[in-house]
């Protein structure tokens, strides 16, 4: 999966569709009913089953309801937030089968037995994961909205670069990609902090990254 | 310095005080557990309300309003439009002229016509576009000249005036004019607005609102329910940013709310979608400035003349201290000796321009660097050796609004800190061999300062309450009028009540702003909450802990300096007790645990009528010196290094310090470089979304960004600890990045006045190497 490179829409949308793939494949989405083509509020319903955080829900939605917002008006987790529902910020960034996405573009009837991980299921009071800890250390926020989408991005940069997978900054396609500040930055600037809390983001991530190394 | 450094007020070693702590949600929110309003629970039959307006109409009288699809659309419960106010149709903060909505005149884009309420968002959305409204057109006012052509304003036009600057126009050597624009911007606030309002019993409403100033959404509710202030409570535990765009512009979104809730009977909330929210809200003012410099052959000004043409849009809202605060900064750091410095509230037909951090500072500031920056071009001088000259001093140090510059030596000291730690002349040299060397990619360099005057102008704001509550097991209840929008605020003022107490930070509760705990209260704006709101807190929890020591020491029989509270504990004389036994001791006497503090700043004597006074307790400092290289073939940017100053006197909270300015700085380098708003030729706003408004990203931010607090003696004024304000200041460091750029564009054609407009966007960019090109050299 391309990384999120920029606050663009076309290329989240790419990285959409992308991740969504196999999915989509699987089912047919709900057919669109004159009554959707008139825009008004009658779609039609479809029961999906979703792993998330490591708990089975099935949830019963309007097949237009989006991953993001099932999550949070069916599911409570309201840890994912919605900064733009046009995946332009990345504060409804989750994890779906390993890979992050906005889940504001992505429809939920799409992820029928996928496995979600959102920020609630990162980590506890009492068992915080490193990146979590990281941003607390480096107080890598200020209003902490964007927060739980940059802790979930940050942990899928670090994999995204771990598995090898290129990214506009990536020079040499075929040598082993390096951690770097600038592919740090790069793959972090789908997720916008309005109170320019990045310096402390990027601290946060490289100590991580360092850890890991 | 006017007012000596006190030492009983600099305590000895302190435990919560100036230590760089997290900030108090920290936990919160990196396991997104932090709640935000969308996040809350929605009580059962839970309503939502959305915003219908013209999405044709820029100006123009409403024809026909034609609701029944609206009505009949799935899912809705009812629409409201103007003539369903029970009480008065405005949600202004006070001048007036802002319906919550449209009655008969659309007066900009985005205007709201009636509001849609229905059991789920989706379903109101739905309903909402298929409104049929009909509006006959007015031609709009859209630029500042079309304003002046009409000679429309929404307030009356204000000076500072001193000496007589037609004289010393006359009498500088040289003098040089220019105009120049500057852009306004969008806060985009990453939670967007946001309010749900519960009616409670006999017409009471409860209004959980996402804004900075609750008591003004209390009061507005108040007034457009037709309910006395007291029949309704607003309550913020925090926003998910707010940066000005949440003091007045909350409002209408919090009465929307209560006005659906208390036609409905149920809860109602509205959350804009992020379009709708940056199509209807007000945005930084955006402004032309006419600027005319007299000054000698050293660079030393003489005489200064300015006229700032904002505008402000439909409405007055917040543009008259905004553009004041215009004034009071367009002297940047630098001496007049002669001006004239005037200000237009240009009335245009777009939404009404608000409050955005730094409150119209920026700009006038931007102005006065524009105007040295010219002036060391047209001398071939370096522009830091103008500024530097031009600086308040000792002798020179009256601002153009009477009040003296008493820490000029601050300004000074920061300033020559900054060249050294920067390595400045050393990079000027380099800058200057690596235009030389190259043809197409130029470099730049610039060092600005930042002088930022603190208080409300508004001279009743500067007030602030808390109420403090010890309880019997030795926990302490806090709560002020300040509220938190990531700044750190309730941090803040928690560790400084724990330092009063004596307690462990986790024995203070920090409470959700509440207009029914403290009423009354200021907006948390203009970088004065926690110099307000902390000075509050520690008035009530002192006066809690003055009663105990006088219990003690009767209880003792013995003197106050026996006593001392640390570690939850009181120690008297050689004995302690937990904190918890002597509060239930007191309780038991009687003694009242709970204190309502209060504090007004002292020494504010502004007038604005006769423009005499002291607008400021003090001014907070900074210096930043920014590179940057500019392609000349395509007029693409990038900020090389950035290196910072900042001067927060003492700091209660480094860490949180540090980050407001980290923040700020990345906040003005996007108003001065990529955040452009456009308007096209109707008046509609096209940049409403973060897909062509460009916000910085982790990747925009300097590659090399050094940033450090300066090391001083502390604010001279009896601050909170001696701290200083930290807020709104770093927006302006970002000036050195729009310098630099200019500096850059101006070694193509040394000698050359550079037109330059913010923001430097790469088109903006192009257009100034262009012009600088075409122009003959050196005429
Ligand atoms: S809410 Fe999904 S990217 Fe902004
Ligand atoms: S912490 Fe406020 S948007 Fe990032």
């Amino acid at each position: 999966m391309p990384p999120a490179t920029a606050p663009d829409m076309r290329s989240q949308m790419r990285q959409n569709d992308h991740s969504s793939d196999a999915s989509a494949r699987r089912k047919s989405p709900g057919q669109q009913s004159p009554a959707q083509a008139e825009g008004i509020a009658s779609g039609e319903m479809t029961t999906v089953s979703l792993k998330v955080n490591g708990t089975e829900h099935t949830v019963t939605l309007d097949n237009r309801t989006t991953l993001l917002d099932a999550l949070r008006e069916k599911l409570q987790l309201t840890g994912p937030k919605k900064g733009c529902d046009h995946g332009q910020c990345g504060a409804c960034t989750v994890s779906v089968n390993g890979k992050r996405i906005n889940s504001c573009l992505s429809l939920a009837v799409m992820h029928e037995d996928d496995e979600v991980t959102t920020i609630e299921g990162i980590g506890t009071a009492d068992d915080l994961d490193p990146m979590q800890q990281a941003f607390i250390d480096h107080d890598g926020f200020q209003c902490g909205y964007c927060t739980p989408g940059q802790i979930c991005s940050a942990k899928a940069v670090l994999e995204e670069i771990r598995a090898g997978s290129p990214s506009h900054v990536t020079e040499d396609l075929t040598a082993r990609i390096e951690v770097t500040e600038a592919e740090i930055r790069e793959r972090m600037s789908g997720n916008i902090c309005r109170c320019g809390a990045y310096a402390n983001i990027l601290a946060a991530i490289t100590e991580v990254a360092e850890e890991r190394a | 310095m006017t007012v000596p450094l006190d030492s009983s007020d600099m305590p000895g070693p302190m435990k919560h005080v100036r230590k760089a702590l997290p900030h108090d949600s920290a936990e919160m929110h990196v396991m997104g557990t932090a709640t935000y309003i969308d996040d809350m629970p929605e009580p059962v039959g839970t309503l939502h309300v959305v915003p219908g307006w013209a999405r044709e109409a820029v100006r123009g009288r409403i024809v026909s309003v034609n609701l029944d699809d609206v009505r009949s659309a799935p899912g809705v419960v009812a629409v409201l439009t103007a003539k369903d106010v029970p009480g008065i149709n405005d949600c202004s903060s006070s001048f007036g002229g802002d319906p919550v909505l449209a009655e008969d005149e659309i007066l900009f884009y985005g205007q709201v016509v009636f509001a849609v309420v229905a059991t789920s968002r989706d379903a109101a959305r739905r309903a909402a576009i298929r409104a049929k409204i009909e509006v006959s057109p007015i031609t709009p006012i859209l630029t500042p000249e079309d304003a002046i052509d009409a000679d429309t304003t929404v307030l009356p036009d204000y000076q500072f005036r001193r000496g007589s600057p037609e004289t010393g126009m006359t009498a500088a050597e040289e003098v040089l004019e220019g105009s120049m624009r500057i852009g306004g911007q969008e806060h985009f606030y990453l939670e967007g607005q946001v309010a749900m309002a519960q009616p409670q019993e006999s017409g009471g409403m409860m209004v959980y609102t996402s804004t900075q100033h609750p008591t003004e959404v209390q009061h507005t509710v108040a007034k457009v329910l037709g309910v006395p202030d007291a029949a309704v409570t607003a309550e913020v535990r925090r926003m998910g940013g707010g940066f000005g765009g949440k003091e007045s512009q909350a409002n209408q979104w919090a009465a929307l709310a209560s006005l659906a809730a208390r036609f409905t009977g149920q809860a109602c909330k509205v959350r804009l979608d992020r379009d709708d929210d940056m199509i209807m809200t007000g945005k930084r003012h955006d402004f032309r400035v006419d600027w005319k410099i007299g000054y000698d052959l050293d660079g030393r000004i003489r005489a200064v003349d300015m006229e700032f043409l904002a505008r402000c849009g439909y409405s007055p809202d917040l543009s008259l201290g905004v553009n004041d605060r215009t004034l009071f900064h367009a002297d940047s750091s630098y001496f007049y000796p002669d001006a004239s410095i005037r200000s237009r509230r240009l009335r245009t037909d777009t939404c009404s321009n608000t409050a955005f951090r730094g409150f119209g500072g920026p700009q006038g500031m931007l102005a006065a660097e524009r105007m040295i920056d010219a002036i060391a071009i047209k001398l071939e001088k370096d522009p830091l050796d103008i500024r530097k000259l031009n600086f308040y001093d000792g002798e020179r140090n009256l601002t153009p609004y009477g009040m003296p510059v008493e820490e000029f030596e601050v300004m000074h000291d920061l300033i020559s800190q900054l060249e050294e730690s920067s390595d400045y002349w050393n990079r000027r040299d380099d800058v200057n061999d690596f235009n030389s060397a190259n043809a197409v990619l130029k470099k730049g360099l610039a060092l600005t300062p930042v002088k930022f005057g603190i208080s409300f102008t508004l001279k009743h704001l500067n007030q602030a309450g808390a109420l403090v509550h010890l309880y019997t097991d030795g926990s302490v209840h806090l709560n002020h009028g300040g509220t938190e929008m990531g700044q750190g605020l309730y941090q803040k003022v928690a560790q400084v009540v724990a330092e009063e107490f004596g307690v462990t930070l986790d024995k203070v509760r920090i409470t959700a702003t509440n207009t029914s705990k403290v009423p009354n209260t200021s907006p948390t704006a203009a970088s004065s909450g926690t110099d307000l709101n902390a000075m509050a807190a520690k008035v009530a929890a002192a006066e809690i802990k003055g009663r105990l020591i006088e219990f003690l020491c009767e209880q003792h029989q013995c003197g106050t300096d026996a006593i001392r509270f640390s570690d939850n504990k009181v120690f008297v004389a050689d004995e302690s007790f937990p904190l918890s036994e002597i509060a239930k001791q007191a309780h038991w006497a009687r003694i009242q645990l709970s204190h309502a503090g209060f504090y007004a700043t002292p020494g504010i004597t502004w007038d604005r009528e006769s423009a005499t006074g002291r607008p400021f307790y003090y001014f907070a400092y900074g210096g930043a010196c920014a590179e940057v290289t500019i392609d000349t073939m395509t007029g693409e940017m990038t900020v090389d290094r950035v290196d910072i100053l900042h001067d927060v006197g003492h700091s209660i909270n480094p860490a949180i310090d540090l980050g407001q300015i980290e923040g700020g700085f990345a906040q003005g380098m996007g108003w001065l470089t990529t955040e452009e708003l456009v308007w096209d030729e109707k008046g509609r706003l096209r940049t409403h979304a973060p897909s062509t408004y460009k916000i910085p990203t982790a990747a925009d931010i300097p590659a090399d960004f050094n940033v450090q607090l300066y090391k001083g003696s502390g604010n001279p004024q009896s601050t909170v600890y001696r701290s200083k304000a930290v807020g709104e200041p770093p927006v302006m460091l970002a000036n050195a990045v729009f310098c630099a750029i200019n500096d850059a564009i101006a070694s193509l054609s040394p000698g050359q006045i550079p037109n330059l407009d913010a923001p430097a966007t790469p088109e903006a960019i192009m257009k100034a190497v262009q012009d600088l090109r075409s122009r003959r050299p050196s005429s």
